[in-house]
């Protein structure tokens, strides 16, 4: 029999499958859920719902407990695009202009946590005292609930006088080390007993042996860890909005949502940050092809 | 009377595990001369690559005297004294074949040019001319040992240590890497100390035969080749050759390799 679906068309096919269960398990669940405050409304009103417009009233409720998908896309553009062809695109109601907030922290919260991380693996590697002393507190580190610990952060460096962006980001970095340090300890130690016996054999000193056998024996374990890293600085990031009262950023959007149960509000934020998670992490990726390529790897 | 570039005398090493100490080599006396093709053949565990490795100033001896060019291993060893060809080729998949052979280069400080040159003139050696920039996983199994013996050579050490460099590749590609090594060796007129665990191997190379026996790890019988130094790989089928494989079966034995 011959073959009558291209490969791409196969490939995607499987993927738009899943996508329409979900929407369509979304759009029944709305009903379910959204359906007793729409009776209640029309049970004070007097009225009896037809099946028909008990569905439409649920998927079009101004505070639904559910938000339907078309609800949080329309949501999505009104604070996106439409902010974008008004000019306003950096105005305050603008999901763009929250967005970036968040990103900046991210991104500079990235920064730090895997500067730091790079720098504790390579103490590890070749420290025995570091190796016995700093993983243990880097994994005790990662068992204190980031929620408790965040707003300490946030008063204490308010006490000595540091504000705005570097909180956040010291937030979204303590979150986005601990993936790196794991990444690269593990990288860095990946040369086996041969390779290292080779560079002795050169009489290579140790920094030779790193930068030349241990650096790039850990791009692979790196890239990993980074894209770990990077999802985890969103979250850092986002957490660090909620407990200090912003009125900025993606976490402030899902809080002032919460305050007044702007639930479509709410979800829009949610998906906004998904979409960023998975566009960072989308560009590390690149940066990994690209690389790696470069380092020979079979392509 | 040629000059002698490795002398063991009395050499001991026991390495300490939980189980009790180990007596990898044990009252280990040896001379190898310039230019000569030496073979240490044994089974597992009888010290040969142990040897080996002291030659490297890899691993330490814990009696004995050793000197490599009339120095101690680890002076031997910063005076670039040898290369060394270990069981798997251990290219570094991230750089090119050309890239790999500039390691040892680019560690020991020469320049641009002259690693350029250098890697130039080892590839021809290896019979390796034109895979410059091509890396490791596009070559096979036997090219890419040739390239990390180039590897081995392009310091230009009178001294070549291989460690069962052959042992993971199949038997047509092992013949033909046998008989480029003895061409390569001819050429090049190195002193070259080979470990391997197969007799029609060590015989078919070497100038001498190590046959060593473990627990304790030591040598039971030196054998100096009679075999001439031009060999066809047919050499294998004359009586002379089968001779020495004899002898170093019969070494084999006395020091119970077999039991």
């Amino acid at each position: 029999m011959p073959m009558t679906s291209s490969g791409r068309f196969a490939s995607v096919l499987p993927i738009l499958t899943v996508v329409a269960a979900i929407v369509a398990i979304w759009y029944s669940a709305a009903i379910g859920m959204n359906g007793k405050w729409a009776r209640d409304q029309a049970a004070r009103a007097e009225i009896t719902l037809s099946t028909s417009e008990l569905i439409a009233d649920t998927w079009s409720q101004e505070r639904p407990v559910l938000p339907v998908p078309h609800q949080v896309l329309g949501e999505l553009w009104k604070t996106t695009g439409e902010m974008v062809l008004k000019g306003r695109a950096f105005s305050k109601r603008s999901l763009i202009f929250h967005g970036w907030i968040t990103l900046s922290a991210t991104l500079l919260g990235f920064v730090f946590g895997t500067g730091a991380g790079i720098l504790l693996a390579v103490g590890i590697v070749h420290n025995k005292a570091m190796d016995m002393s700093v993983m243990p507190w880097a994994i005790a580190s990662q068992t204190i609930p980031i929620l408790a610990i965040a707003p300490m952060i946030i008063v204490v460096l308010n006490s000595i006088g540091i504000q705005g962006l570097v909180p956040k980001a010291i937030i979204s970095a303590y979150l986005s080390f601990f993936p790196v340090v794991v990444g690269m300890v593990k990288g860095l130690r990946s040369p086996d007993a041969m390779q290292l016996d080779l560079l002795k054999t050169y009489s290579a000193s140790g920094s030779e042996t790193f930068w030349k056998l241990r650096l790039p024996s850990s791009m692979p374990y790196l890239f990993t860890a980074l894209k770990i890293g990077m999802a985890a600085s969103l979250v850092g990031a986002i957490v660090g909005e909620l407990p200090t009262g912003a009125i900025r950023g993606l976490g402030a959007r899902m809080l002032t949502g919460s305050y007044y149960g702007q639930t479509i509000q709410i979800w829009s934020a949610l998906l906004a940050a998904a979409i960023l998670a998975a566009s960072l992490v989308g560009i590390i990726s690149m940066i990994e092809r690209r690389m790696l390529k470069r380092m020979g790897a079979k392509t | 009377m040629s000059e002698t570039v490795i002398e063991a005398k009395n050499l001991d090493l026991t390495f300490q595990t939980n189980d009790g100490p180990i007596h990898a080599l044990k009252g280990v006396d040896l001379n190898i001369n310039k230019g000569d093709f030496v073979s240490f053949i044994g089974p597992s565990g009888c010290g040969k690559t142990t040897f080996l490795r002291v030659i490297a100033a890899l691993e330490h001896p814990t009696g004995g005297e050793i000197t490599v060019n009339g120095m101690s291993p680890d002076e031997a060893r910063r005076n670039r004294a040898y290369g060394y060809v270990f069981q798997a080729a251990g290219l570094y998949p991230w750089r090119t074949i050309g890239g790999n052979i500039k390691l040892p280069l680019e560690i020991m400080g020469y320049s641009k040019a002259d690693q350029a040159a250098k890697v130039e003139k080892v590839l021809e050696l290896v019979d390796l001319a034109g895979f410059e920039k091509k890396f490791p996983w596009q070559l096979s199994g036997g090219m890419q040992q040739r390239a990390s013996i180039a590897r081995a050579l392009a310091f230009d050490a009178d001294l070549l240590l291989m460690d069962e460099p052959f042992g993971a590749l199949d038997e047509i590609v092992r013949d033909h890497l046998n008989e480029q090594l003895l061409k390569l060796w001819a050429r090049t007129e190195k002193t070259i100390g080979f470990v391997t665990h197969s007799i029609p191997e060590a015989v078919y190379l070497s100038t001498k035969i190590v046959v060593m026996s473990p627990r304790p790890g030591r040598i039971t019988d030196v054998i100096e080749s009679t075999l001439p130094k031009e060999r066809p790989l047919d050499i294998r089928d004359t009586p002379e050759f089968l001779d020495i494989a004899h002898r170093v079966r019969e070494g084999l034995r006395a020091g119970h390799a077999y039991d």
